[in-house]
């Protein structure tokens, strides 16, 4: 039974859309994600995983005043395959290497067969329980725009998806990496003063993919992410993000291992101060053998910024030899930011081996004068000892140049924080 | 060089005296030992020197080429040319220890009024000096300390040294936990930064690492105080007996 303020509440944000056009196995998927939407309702403070963060900004019919402010391409720099989606707008690249498929989300509706209807709102509809993710619904149900990708071969050049506008745009992308193809996807900028972006991907056998995002540092963002991922066997996804300020992020990852001996690495690096909300909620499934999964995610905040983390590893019956391991870490820069943990673990496998923690600290006062007798001014040091605690998350980061690009990034960021 | 006088520390959070009234001289070119029992106070007054919380100079005073040091901060210090060698060198996960030490000369080159080392001159300077010491390229990529040996850690301490080139440099117990071999190391990379205009004061409990880097000057130091000073015999005399029979003749 879904409440009656939930209801009205639902009705008064779907009263703002419109379905997109078309109807054929898209509309009929927009169709059956509206239907889950209207049983479930918007969230709510009282819902379980939505207890740390109030979803009012992210359900309410009007996106609240915002102001992002652009600040350049973070991954500038960077050779990358771009893709620009201003608003509802794309524009898709001219020229693509072999084993690289791209097109829009509209263009895949039109056909009566594609490859992503095995994907589109399938992968969120499975990622939907048994905790309902009712954004993600409105999101399948309402996106305008979206992209199709599908890797059928390794490809070099890291894909960029650059977001601008200042709207409150709905995106929904699919990602396909068949048997043996590895891709990169790199995502950038400020969707709009609110965004809610959903990405399927979809890992076949043997296939890898790499999502590495930065949330840059324009301030009046209001952002909700999903990633919804299914792994065949001897997959891997790698996924990290880095947020550098935003008034309200929520990020979520939902991943499911589906084949023997595949492997999930997903990880954050949050910082912001004063009027920031930052929000990561995790649940990585493990349903075959020999599987391995990584959660690594650390925040940095003050001035009365605000940390949430909701981490589970669900480790199904059979699901033997699962090796999962989660992190969530806070570094509290004084005494007024707050770090809200909920590490879960639930395990019906008896052979496994799963660890995890969650600490808070400050900055550590020997390691601050060590740097400091070395002649590095507090606030350089500070953020020394900061670079230093999100070193962790940003090893996630398996290409050696990537990694040391987002590191500079931070590094820049941080200087003038 | 390094003039303190009649300097009483306290704890900070605790009615607990540590230095009792130190004098101390250490003229330019010199160098000092302090040695002494534990609990005497030895690494406090590094500490102190070089600016750690936790302390409170409760009487006295300690001046660097005539500057007061005391009211300064940690980095201040450094850029006026006080450098610590740490018993303890502090591990510093996921910083390289070529960036800390990029970091640290070129921010004591700003404070100094000096333009920025460019990339290129300082790989070419550290390579250098990081060979006189046996470190080798891997060691200055990893990160800071992280993995080190404790005689890894006091070499990358005197790496440090020789990269920011004090003038004032105090060693904390530098000998502790190395072994003949690295001590020898470690006393060579010392002793080839020894000039004129250059000062030590070398604290240790053990004459030993007084065979490799040798004093001008020794110290006794018991219960917060400076109780004897003479020259190097002084060491071997504590090496042979003991410090009861000083602390006895003293008291």
């Amino acid at each position: 039974m879904v409440a009656d303020a939930k209801k009205t509440a639902t009705e008064e944000r779907l009263a703002t859309l419109t379905l997109p056009a078309g109807g054929g196995w898209l509309g009929k998927a927009r169709e059956d994600a509206l239907g889950r939407l209207r049983a479930v309702g918007m969230p709510g403070r009282r819902d379980e995983y939505w207890r740390y963060t109030d979803p009012t900004a992210l359900v309410q019919a009007d996106p609240a005043p915002a102001a992002p402010s652009e600040t350049g391409d973070p991954w500038a720099g960077v050779e990358t395959i771009v893709i620009t989606i201003d608003g509802d707008a794309i524009t898709l690249p001219d020229m693509l290497p072999p084993g690289l498929e791209i097109g829009t989300l509209a263009q895949a509706g039109e056909a009566d067969i594609h490859w992503a209807r095995d994907i589109y709102g399938v992968l969120e509809a499975a990622g939907s329980r048994p905790i309902s993710r009712p954004l993600a619904m409105l999101n399948t149900a309402y996106a305008a725009a979206g992209l199709v990708i599908r890797a059928t071969g390794k490809v070099a050049t890291p894909v960029h998806i650059r977001t601008t506008g200042s709207g409150d745009p709905l995106h929904h992308h699919v990602v396909r990496v068949e048997s043996g193809a590895e891709i990169t996807i790199l995502k950038s900028g400020t969707a709009g003063a609110r965004a809610n972006t959903v990405t399927e991907v979809d890992v076949a056998d043997g296939g890898t993919c790499h999502h590495f995002r930065i949330q840059g540092p324009d301030h009046g963002r209001h952002v909700n992410t999903h990633l919804f991922a299914r792994l065949g066997a001897e997959s891997l996804l790698k996924s990290f993000t880095l947020s550098a300020n935003g008034q309200l992020t929520r990020n979520e990852a939902v991943i499911e291992l589906t084949g023997d001996n595949g492997a999930a690495h997903v990880a954050c690096a949050a910082f912001g101060r004063g009027d920031f909300h930052h929000d990561d909620t995790v649940w990585v499934t493990h349903d075959a053998e020999h599987c391995e999964s990584r959660q690594v995610f650390k925040k940095v905040l003050r001035d009365g910024a605000t940390g949430v983390f909701q981490g589970k590893i669900l480790v199904k019956d059979g699901a033997q030899k699962t090796d999962g391991y989660q992190i969530s870490q806070s570094l509290l820069l004084d005494e007024d930011s707050v770090f809200l943990a909920k590490p879960e673990l639930e395990i019906y496998a008896d052979d496994v081996a799963c660890s995890h923690g969650s600490t808070t600290g400050a900055i550590d006062d020997t390691a601050l004068f060590y740097l400091r007798s070395r002649g590095v001014p507090e606030k350089d040091a500070t953020d020394l000892l900061v670079l230093s605690f999100l070193a962790e998350s940003l090893e996630e980061i398996g290409d050696d140049g990537l990694r040391e690009h987002v590191s500079e990034r931070l590094a820049d960021w941080l200087r003038d924080a | 060089m390094l003039e303190i006088k009649n300097l009483h520390v306290k704890l900070e959070d605790e009615d607990k005296q540590i230095l009792k009234g130190v004098d101390l001289s250490v003229e330019a070119g010199k160098v000092h030992a302090i040695m002494g029992p534990n609990g005497s106070g030895k690494s406090t007054l590094s500490y102190v020197l070089s600016g750690r919380d936790g302390y409170e100079v409760v009487e006295g005073e300690a001046f660097l080429d005539g500057e007061d040091i005391l009211e300064m901060e940690p980095e201040e210090r450094a850029a006026a040319g006080l450098f610590l060698a740490f018993q303890y060198p502090v591990e510093i996960p996921g910083v390289g220890n070529m960036t800390f030490l990029r970091t640290a000369v070129n921010a004591q080159r700003k404070a100094r009024g000096l333009e920025e080392m460019s990339a290129g001159d300082f790989l070419k300077v550290i390579r250098a000096k990081a060979k006189d010491l046996k470190i080798d390229a891997d060691m200055l990529k990893r990160p800071v300390n992280v993995g080190f040996s404790g005689g890894e850690k006091k070499r990358n301490e005197i790496l440090q040294m020789a990269m920011l080139e004090p003038r004032m440099c105090i060693l904390d117990e530098t000998d502790s936990g190395l072994d003949v071999d690295a001590m020898k190391l470690v006393s060579e990379g010392v002793n080839a930064l020894r000039d004129a205009g250059r000062a030590f004061l070398v604290i240790t409990h053990y004459q030993r690492l007084l065979d490799h880097i040798q004093p001008d000057v020794v110290h006794i130091m018991a219960d917060g105080r400076i109780v004897k000073s003479g020259g190097p015999e002084l060491a071997l005399e504590v090496e042979k007996n003991g410090y009861g029979d000083i602390l006895g003749e003293v008291a």
